[in-house]
């Protein structure tokens, strides 16, 4: 039972990470989803200091806050400040980071929290969870209870905003021009990035979000052109990293979340070497 | 305290941590000016976070922390990274950040995949492998200094001796390739500087936020300099200031990574210079807008005066307030602050409380400053053959950015001229007693 609630949690949080990411990429935003994914930290720790508890409700608004405060950071530097985007990005979020570790580090034994699971995430001690909930005669893992809800928002706000961002990711000007109110689909977006980021950060550490929100989209962007089978792909090619990430786990004795990474990667990676090879017979 | 002992350096352990992340922090600013320069701070990310595999493997294979044997493998993985994304870039559809952003997470999953291993596997060597991930000053030995000193002579030898080539090919590419300079050699030493700086700066950095160590310094430096020569010394000042403070971190706060702090540091160092920097900082920027707003509220002023004194033939008599309102639309305050500004140049003299006249000089400035205007109107109705009524706003423009070259080309071109295409007077500045 315990691998299938591992499976569970990691599919739920590639597939939210994959409808959300295949937006990140086509707008050409995918370093600022990187960027959100590592600035949301100083955000849970703050809001974990103050409220006492992880995955509680301040503790997604902080997060959620700091995100989006990342792409306000980006844009103050970027069109105040002068400096170029790709160094603001780059200062933005390691700056928010940095004061995310050295909060940790400087409250460990307070927090909840250390370094590693900063990275790393805690899905493989999920079955260990404390919280779990018994639910139909059933332990069920709390991290189940925070990813479910989330998967389900964001299916949500995919499935109601998909025609706005559909419009505003291919033809911004159109969109704008139709009435289509652009600055405030961008925003939930990155509001929505920023929840998820920090949902799935609880399971899968800081940096293999980035993972997740990158690489099934792109995959399947290699496959299709077409957005809906895109996205339906997306989320299937995120289901199998994380039911093959689970066994390469177990087969090497290492991290899951980092297996689960490393097989979407080997996912991608075959699809673009195939496209490769078969472009060669053609 | 234990800054006080930190600062006295009696410690030789000390000595040798802060000796190398000074080096280390001057070597990677100055190599990060080119990233940054080349506007590739984010490969710079890429490559700090695809060492991590590099660094694993070289410990699987040999079982020690040996240095060179850790710098090679970060430098080959380091240098896949950028060849794959490049590669992804170059043959499919996929646009270049994304690629980094592919690049950069998948084989930092392979790097943490690898070092979980490690840590289940209860080789004793492994403790302190994870410091490559936050970074520990404290952790660098004196065969690590020996190496950084190694690698830094090298990265100075070929920056002095590419220097003018490096300059052209990150300033004018296009012109470097038109006199014969080998682009892709330069663009493979180039990366190759930026993945040997990232090598050297994880051990006190930390692969994760590597990439600013790099990017910090010059950006820091961009805003108070344009020279590049300025700005390598600049970053490395500010690089090794940083690299010195992590040590100080590491040595008062042992259970602390050194990254983080040595981030913090550089950010603040890289947010003041924004604001404060000299060459394009943001308070700078809004002086010189300033001191703009200020000169042409001045010169509007000195016509106000003229244009008064044209319809009653009297220049220099004092005019009060309301009257030079009704002019213009200036409020109170904004002709107070104006009229005060002239006055301690000495153009304008308060008669009354209430009344302002131009002094000599003010009126000879204002007939200038007419003339130009009337001149430019002349220039734009004859020579560009634009109608009469349209000229008069590009002359309110212009009047107050014309050079003083400019200004003597349009007399000599305009000589003779007595009169505006509003048939208004050109003021003439040999006629006027000084």
């Amino acid at each position: 039972m315990n691998g299938f609630w591992i499976i569970l949690v990691g599919s739920l949080v590639a597939c939210s990470c994959a409808l959300l990411g295949a937006f990140l990429i086509l707008r050409r935003m995918a370093m600022v989803g990187d960027a959100i994914a590592h600035a949301v930290l100083p955000g849970i720790v703050i809001a974990f200091l103050i409220s006492g508890s992880r995955a509680s409700l301040p503790v997604l608004i902080g997060a959620a806050i700091t995100g989006m405060l990342t792409t306000v950071l980006i844009e103050l530097l970027n069109k105040k400040g002068g400096l170029q985007e790709d160094a603001s990005i780059g200062i933005s979020f390691t700056f928010l980071f940095a004061i995310g570790v050295i909060l940790i580090s400087a409250f460990t034994g307070h927090v909840d929290l250390d370094q590693d699971c900063v990275l790393n995430g805690q899905i493989d001690y999920l079955p260990l969870d404390i919280g779990s909930i018994v639910f139909l005669g059933q332990s069920i893992p709390r991290s189940v209870w925070t990813i479910l809800p989330t998967f389900l928002i964001i299916l949500g706000f995919v499935g109601i905003g998909f025609k706005g961002l559909r419009l505003t990711t291919f033809d911004n000007e159109f969109a704008a021009a139709i009435g289509v109110n652009v600055a405030l689909l961008h925003y939930l977006l990155m509001g929505a990035v920023s929840l998820t980021t920090v949902v799935s950060f609880e399971a899968v550490g800081a940096i293999l979000v980035v993972a997740f929100l990158v690489i099934p989209p792109s995959a399947a962007y290699l496959v299709t052109h077409k957005l809906k089978p895109m996205l339906v792909l997306s989320c299937v090619i995120g289901i199998l990293s994380a039911v093959g990430g689970y066994y390469l786990a177990v087969f090497l004795d290492s991290s899951t979340a980092a297996c689960m990474a490393v097989v979407s990667g080997l996912i991608f990676f075959s699809i673009f070497v195939f496209g490769k090879i078969k472009s060669v017979f053609n | 305290m234990a800054i006080f002992e930190f600062l006295s350096f009696d410690d030789p352990g000390t000595q040798i941590v802060t000796i190398g992340t000074v080096i280390l922090g001057a070597v990677a600013s100055i190599i990060g000016c080119f990233t940054f320069l080349q506007k590739r701070a984010l490969i710079g990310d890429a490559i700090s976070h695809s060492v991590l595999p590099g660094i694993c493997l070289a410990f699987i294979l040999s079982g020690t922390k040996n240095p060179y044997y850790m710098l090679i493998g970060a430098f080959i993985s380091g240098w896949l990274s950028v060849i794959l994304s490049d590669w992804i870039t170059r043959t499919s559809k996929i646009k270049a950040d994304t690629s980094i952003a592919i690049v950069l997470s998948f084989f930092f999953a392979i790097g943490m995949m690898m070092l979980s291993i490690i840590q289940h596997s209860g080789n004793v060597n492994q403790a302190g492998l994870h410091h490559f991930l936050f970074g520990k000053a404290a952790a660098i030995i004196k065969e690590d200094v020996v190496m950084f000193l190694y690698v830094a002579a090298i990265a100075l030898v070929i920056i002095i001796v590419y220097f003018r080539a490096f300059k052209l090919y990150i300033f004018d590419i296009e012109f470097a390739k038109s006199i014969g300079l080998p682009v892709k050699w330069l663009d493979f030493l180039l990366t190759t500087l930026a993945v040997l700086a990232i090598a050297l700066g994880i051990r006190a950095v930390g692969v994760v936020m590597m990439s600013a160590l790099l990017i910090g310094p010059a950006a820091a430096a961009s805003f108070w300099t344009g020279n590049l020569k300025k700005m390598l010394l600049i970053s490395a000042i500010v690089g090794s200031l940083a690299g010195f403070f992590g040590a100080m971190i590491s040595y008062m706060r042992p259970q602390m990574p050194t990254g983080p702090w040595i981030i913090i540091v550089l950010s603040v160092i890289a947010f003041t210079s924004i604001v404060m920097g000299t060459e394009k900082g943001v308070l700078h920027k809004w002086r010189k807008r300033q001191a703009f707003k200020n000169k042409v509220l001045r010169e509007n002023i000195l016509k106000i005066f003229y244009h008064l004194g044209e319809n009653q033939e009297d220049f220099l008599q004092p005019r009060t307030l309301q009257e030079l309102i009704e002019r213009r639309a200036y409020n109170k305050n904004e002709i107070l602050k104006g009229l005060n500004q002239l006055k301690s140049k000495h153009w304008v003299d308060q008669t009354e409380s209430n009344h302002w006249a131009l002094t000599k000089q003010g009126n000879i400035e204002s007939a200038k400053l007419i003339r130009l205007h009337r001149l430019w109107e002349v220039y734009l109705s004859e020579h560009l053959n634009i109608a009469a009524d349209h000229v008069h706003d590009d002359a309110e423009a212009i009047e107050h950015i014309l050079t003083p070259k400019l200004q003597a080309r349009l007399e000599s071109v305009l000589k003779g001229r007595t009169t505006d295409p509003h048939d208004k007077a050109i003021p003439n500045l040999n006629k006027m007693d000084k």
